[in-house]
C-alpha cells in the first residue's frame, strides 16, 4: 500500500554523510536519509489497518481481522449494537407503536415514547448488572464460565483454528465432573473438590483433543468436526441422564443425582445465602494467568502463534504444526470442562438435559469480542455476564424481553466480522480493502 | 500515445511519496523507470493507474489533460497495467479471462463465447503473442498467464502499456519473447512503461531510463551510451559495488556430501535424481538453473523439509535422513529460504521475534519454557545494528519493512549463529541493488569464517560472481561442479539442457 512513501529529509541530516563524492542526480541523498526514508516507509505500512490477503485461509484472514483490527473498531462495533438494540426496544414497545400510529400528527409522541421505553430499558440493563451487590454478584456467576468459553475459543484461534466445539466440550467437563461429585462420597472438600474440578477439566481437554488431532494428523477441518461433537455431546449427555447411572432414584425425569456437598464450589460471600458468587470465578481467573502465561510468555505459545499465523515459516523454522494444533485444541478444550465443572459445581450442582444453555457458543463471541487476546477475552466475559444478568433484570422491570440481550450479542458479532462496516458507519479513515488487495499487486 | 506527466506531487501523512516528478513518455517509446524499493514507482504508477489522486500537478494524454478518478477511467483513456501479480481467474479460459468485463453478450445474457474465442485469437495473432483462447488459465505457465494479462489490456485498446516487474517470474528464454512482444507492441506507435530493478533488463528494452529516489526523478539516462555501474550508482545515490570482490577460497574438510540423492513430489514423482554432490568448508559452491529443475525440492531435502527418497545426506558427518528440521538446523545449517514471505518470515510477528524464529526455545531466549524478552530484545539490538536491518522499532512486524529489509533479517538470522552449511536459495530475488551489495558480502564473510555455502540462484550473474566451483540443475539431475572460471554461455548452455562434455570440451568433473 504505502511501501513507495519516502519521506521529506530530515532538515539537518545532510551533514551527516558530507564527505561522500556527490556522484549523480540534482539532488543530493545521504546513506543516512536513505535509510530513514526506508525506516519511515516501514512506519507507514505498520500504521496500516489489518493487512488482509486474498490467498490466507479463513482462520488466517478471521485471525488477521480481529487482532488487526483496532480497539477502538471493537467497542463502536459493541456501540452499534446497542444502537440497533435501542431501535429494537422503541419499535417492539406498545405505546411506541401507537404514537407512531398518528407519527404525523403528532410526530413527539413517538419520539418521547421511544426515548423513554429504551431510556427505561437500559437503565435496567445497567441497574441489573452494576446496580448493587447483588446484581455484581450475578454478574460474576454469569461471567465465570464465559470467561472460560471464551478462552476455550480465543486459544486455538491463535493456533489459526476455529473451535466450534466448545458447547460439546463444555457438556463433557460438566458431565465427567458432576460424575465424580455425586458418585464419590465421604471425601473431604480439598480433595473431592479438586478431584471433580479435574476431571471435568480432563474430560474437556479429552473432547477438544479429538478433532485436534483429526486435525493434525488427516487434515480433517476442525469447524466440522467439533460442530458434528457438539451433536454428540448433546445427544449423547441426554440420553446419559436418563440413564440410571446419573438419574436420581426417586424422580422419573431426566435429572441427575446431586453434587456431594464437598464437591461443591464455596460461596465466596458465604454469610449471605442470597449471593451466588462462588470460588469458581477465582478458578477462572487463575486459569486465565495461566493461559496467558502459555500463549504470550511461554515457548509453546511461540510456536502456537507463529503456527496460527505461518505454519509454513513455522516448519521451515523447525517447529512442529501438528503439535501446536493438538496442543490448542486440548488447551481449549479443557477451558471448555472447566466451565462444564464450575457451571456444575458452582451453581446447578446437578445435571439436567441441555445445561450447558448455549455456554459454549457464547464462547464464540466472548472470543471474538475479546479480539482472541487473552486480557481482552476476560473483560470481554465480564461485559457479556452483565448483559446476561442485566437482561434478567430488564425483563423483570421493563417487560422487554430478555431475547433482547441475546440479539444484542448477536449484532455485536455481525458488526465485528464486518470491520468495515463500522469504519463506514463511524466515517473511520482506513485503507479501503479493494485498493489493498489491487495494489498488493505492486509488490515492492 | 504520448504521455505527459507535469509535477506530479503525492503526499501521504508525514512523507512525500512523489515530489514534482516530471516525466514524459514519447509515442512508441518504451520508457525505463527505475528506482530502489521505496522510492516511489508504484505511488507514481498508482495515480496514473487512478488508484490514488495526485495533490498536485496534471496528466496529459497527446496534449489533452486527463481526469483519473477510478482505473475504469485510465482504461478508458488507453492505459493498461499488468501487474507483478497476475489478475485472472484460474479456472476460466482465456478468452474469458480476456473479455471479462467487457463481454458481448447474446439474448437473455448468455455469453457469447464463440465470438469471444475468435477475438482472442485474433487478437493474439495480431499482436503476436501466440495462446489458445480457449485453455484453462490454471494450466498455463507462468510466461503465457503474463502473456494473457497483456492481452487482457490490449483487449481495451490499450495505447500505454504499464509493465510492473514482468520479468521477476520468467525464464530468460520467456523474458526474450516478452521483449519481442514489446518491441512488436511500441512499432505501431503504442508505448510501454516498463518497471524493473534489473539493470540488464533496462539497457536490452528501454528507449530511455527515468530514474526514481526518494520520490524525485534524478536523472533520465539513454541506455546505450550509460553503463549498469552508472544506472545502479544514480538509482542507489552513491558508488555501488556491483561485482564482488573475493579472495580465492581456501577449501577445506567436507562438510555437505550428498551421494545418489533421489527426491519424490506429493504425487510419487522423481523431481531430484541421483544426486551426488560434496561442499567443503570455506568455499560457495552455486547451483545455477532455471527455476522448476528440482533445485527447490534438492534444498529442501537436504536441510530436512523434504524426504529423502534415495541416497543419502550429511551433513559434518551426521545424517540428514531421520533427523527433524530443528535438529538439522540446530546441528548447524543455516538455511535462507526462496521465498522469504511465506517460509522466511512470519509476517504478524515483530523484527525481534523473527530473528528468534528458529531459535525460540533455546538458551538464552528461553527458559524452563519461558521466553526471556530481555535476552531476545537485546539480540535484536544487536543485530538490526549489525546487519543494517532498517526497521523503526525491534517491535515493528515484520511484513511492514521493504523487501530487501526483511531479506536482511532472515539474513541475520540465519547467518548469525555458528553454522557448518549455509543454504542460501535465491538470496536477492526481489532485493534492491543496496541489499543484494550487501548479502553478497555477508556470503563472501561466511565462507571466508570457514563455512561451507550452498548457493542455489536461477540468476547467473550471481552465480558467476560468488561461486567457486558451479553446478547446473536441468530436470531434476546435477551436472558438476565445475572449477570456476567458467564462462557465462557454457553455463546458459548447460542450464538449458547441453550436455557438458559438449559444452566444455571435456568430462563433467572436478567434484573433489
Amino acid at each position: 500500500m504505502s511501501d513507495q512513501q519516502p519521506p521529506q529529509p530530515p532538515p539537518g541530516d545532510d551533514d551527516a554523510d558530507a564527505g561522500r563524492p556527490e556522484d549523480a542526480g540534482p539532488v543530493a541523498v545521504t546513506e543516512a536519509e536513505l535509510a530513514q526514508a526506508e525506516i519511515e516507509a516501514a512506519k507507514e505500512r505498520a500504521a496500516d489497518t489489518a493487512a488482509v490477503t486474498l490467498d490466507a485461509t479463513f482462520s488466517q484472514r478471521l485471525i488477521a481481522a480481529l487482532t488487526g483490527t483496532s480497539v477502538t473498531v471493537t467497542i463502536l462495533a459493541f456501540v452499534s449494537a446497542l444502537v440497533i438494540g435501542a431501535f429494537i426496544i422503541a419499535v417492539s414497545e406498545d405505546a411506541v407503536r401507537e404514537a407512531l400510529g398518528y407519527f404525523f400528527a403528532r410526530p413527539t409522541d413517538a419520539f418521547r415514547t421511544g426515548f423513554d421505553a429504551v431510556g427505561s430499558a437500559y437503565l435496567a440493563l445497567l441497574q441489573g448488572s452494576l446496580g448493587g451487590v447483588p446484581q455484581v454478584s450475578e454478574t460474576l456467576v454469569s461471567s465465570t464460565p464465559l470467561i472460560l468459553t471464551g478462552l476455550a475459543v480465543a486459544v486455538p484461534l491463535r493456533a489459526g483454528l476455529f473451535n466450534i466445539g466448545a458447547e460439546g466440550q463444555f457438556v463433557a467437563g460438566g458431565m465427567v465432573a458432576g460424575l465424580v461429585g455425586f458418585a464419590i462420597t465421604g471425601l473431604p472438600m480439598v480433595v473431592h473438590l479438586p478431584l471433580a474440578l479435574a476431571a471435568g477439566i480432563a474430560a474437556g481437554a479429552a473432547y477438544g483433543w479429538v478433532p485436534g488431532v483429526l486435525k493434525a494428523r488427516t487434515g480433517a477441518h476442525e469447524v466440522i468436526s467439533t460442530i458434528m461433537l457438539n451433536n454428540i455431546g448433546l445427544l449423547v449427555s441426554g440420553y446419559l441422564i436418563s440413564t440410571t447411572l446419573f438419574r436420581r432414584p426417586d424422580r422419573a425425569d431426566p435429572i441427575s443425582r446431586s453434587v456431594e456437598e464437598s464437591a461443591r464450589f464455596p460461596r465466596l460471600i458465604w454469610w449471605e445465602p442470597s449471593l451466588r458468587v462462588n470460588a469458581s470465578l477465582l478458578v477462572a481467573l487463575a486459569l486465565a494467568v495461566a493461559i496467558f502465561w502459555l500463549v504470550e510468555r511461554s515457548t509453546r505459545g511461540f510456536e502456537l502463534n507463529a503456527v496460527g499465523m505461518n505454519p509454513r515459516a513455522a516448519t521451515a523454522a523447525g517447529m512442529s504444526p501438528g503439535r501446536s494444533v493438538i496442543l490448542a485444541m486440548t488447551t481449549g478444550g479443557a477451558m471448555a470442562g472447566a466451565a462444564g465443572a464450575a457451571v456444575i459445581l458452582g451453581l446447578q450442582y446437578r445435571l439436567t438435559i441441555g445445561f450447558s444453555a448455549g455456554l459454549g457458543f457464547d464462547g464464540i463471541t466472548v472470543a471474538l469480542l475479546g479480539r482472541g487476546r487473552i486480557g481482552g477475552t476476560v473483560a470481554a466475559g465480564v461485559l457479556i455476564g452483565a448483559l446476561k444478568a442485566g437482561g434478567r433484570n430488564m425483563q423483570a422491570q421493563t417487560g422487554t424481553s430478555l431475547e433482547l440481550a441475546l440479539v444484542i450479542q448477536a449484532l455485536i458479532i455481525v458488526f465485528i466480522a464486518a470491520p468495515g462496516l463500522v469504519r463506514a458507519i463511524f466515517r473511520i479513515k482506513a485503507e479501503d480493502l479493494a485498493t489493498t488487495q489491487v495494489s498488493k499487486g505492486w509488490g515492492g | 500515445m504520448r504521455l505527459e506527466l507535469q509535477a506530479i506531487t503525492k503526499r501521504f501523512p508525514g512523507v512525500v511519496a512523489n515530489d514534482a516528478v516530471d516525466l514524459v513518455v514519447e509515442s512508441g517509446e518504451v520508457h525505463g523507470l527505475l528506482g530502489e524499493n521505496g522510492a516511489g514507482k508504484s505511488t507514481l504508477m498508482n495515480i496514473l493507474y487512478g488508484l490514488y489522486g495526485a495533490d498536485e500537478g496534471q496528466i496529459l494524454v497527446d496534449g489533452q489533460r486527463l481526469e483519473l478518478d477510478d482505473p475504469g477511467d485510465a482504461i478508458d483513456a488507453g492505459i493498461g497495467m499488468v501487474h507483478q501479480h497476475f489478475m485472472l481467474v484460474p479456472v476460466f479460459t482465456v478468452a474469458e479471462n480476456i473479455v471479462l468485463g467487457v463481454e458481448h453478450t447474446r439474448r437473455l445474457g448468455k455469453l457469447d463465447r464463440a465470438r469471444a474465442s475468435t477475438e482472442v485469437a485474433a487478437l493474439a495473432e495480431r499482436s503476436g503473442l501466440p495462446v489458445d483462447p480457449d485453455a484453462l488459465v490454471e494450466d498455463l505457465p507462468v510466461g503465457i498467464q503474463q502473456r494473457v494479462e497483456i492481452l487482457k489490456a490490449l483487449y481495451r485498446d490499450a495505447r500505454l502499456l504499464i509493465l510492473d516487474e514482468p520479468t521477476a517470474v520468467l525464464t530468460p528464454q520467456e523474458a526474450d519473447d516478452l521483449f519481442d512482444a514489446i518491441r512488436a507492441f511500441t512499432a505501431e506507435g503504442r508505448s510501454v512503461i516498463f518497471i524493473s530493478h534489473k539493470l540488464r533488463e533496462h539497457r536490452a528494452i528501454a528507449d530511455r531510463i527515468s530514474v526514481l529516489r526518494r520520490g524525485r526523478i534524478v536523472g533520465t539516462a539513454d541506455p546505450r551510451t550509460t553503463s549498469e555501474q552508472e544506472l545502479a550508482n544514480l538509482m542507489v545515490g552513491r558508488p555501488v559495488e556491483l561485482s564482488v570482490s573475493k579472495p580465492a577460497a581456501t577449501a577445506g574438510d567436507a562438510v555437505l556430501a550428498v551421494a545418489g540423492l533421489g527426491v519424490e513430489n506429493a504425487l510419487g514423482g522423481r523431481v531430484v535424481e541421483d544426486v551426488d554432490l560434496t561442499i567443503h568448508a570455506g568455499e560457495i559452491v552455486a547451483v545455477a538453473g532455471v527455476e522448476g529443475n528440482g533445485q527447490s525440492p534438492l534444498v529442501r531435502a537436504i536441510t530436512g523439509l523434504q524426504d529423502i527418497a534415495e541416497g543419502t545426506v550429511h551433513i559434518a558427518g551426521r545424517a540428514v535422513k531421520g533427523a527433524t528440521r530443528k535438529q538439522v538446523l540446530r546441528d548447524g545449517t543455516g538455511h535462507v529460504p526462496e521465498d522469504r514471505g511465506s517460509e522466511g518470515l512470519v509476517a504478524d510477528f515483530s523484527v525481534a521475534e523473527n530473528l528468534v524464529l528458529n531459535l525460540w526455545d533455546a538458551e538464552p531466549f528461553a527458559r524452563r519454557g519461558t521466553l526471556q524478552f530481555a535476552a531476545i530484545n537485546a539480540h535484536a539490538r544487536e543485530l538490526v545494528d549489525a546487519y543494517d536491518i532498517r526497521t523503526p522499532s525491534i517491535a515493528t512486524t515484520a511484513g511492514s519493512l521493504s523487501g530487501g529489509n526483511q531479506q536482511k533479517l532472515v539474513v541475520a538470522r540465519e547467518f548469525d549463529r555458528p553454522i557448518d552449511l549455509l543454504v542460501a536459495s535465491q538470496p536477492t530475488r526481489g532485493v534492491d541493488v543496496g541489499s543484494i551489495e550487501y548479502i553478497h558480502t555477508q556470503l563472501v564473510a561466511k565462507r571466508d569464517e570457514g563455512t561451507a555455502v550452498l548457493l542455489v540462484s536461477s540468476e547467473l550473474d550471481e552465480v558467476l560472481a560468488l561461486a567457486d566451483r558451479v553446478a547446473v540443475m536441468f530436470h531434476g539431475r546435477l551436472v558438476g561442479p565445475f572449477d570456476t572460471p567458467i564462462s557465462k554461455e557454457a553455463v546458459g548452455r548447460m542450464m538449458a539442457g547441453a550436455d557438458p562434455a559438449e559444452v566444455l570440451g571435456t568430462p563433467p568433473g572436478g567434484d573433489t
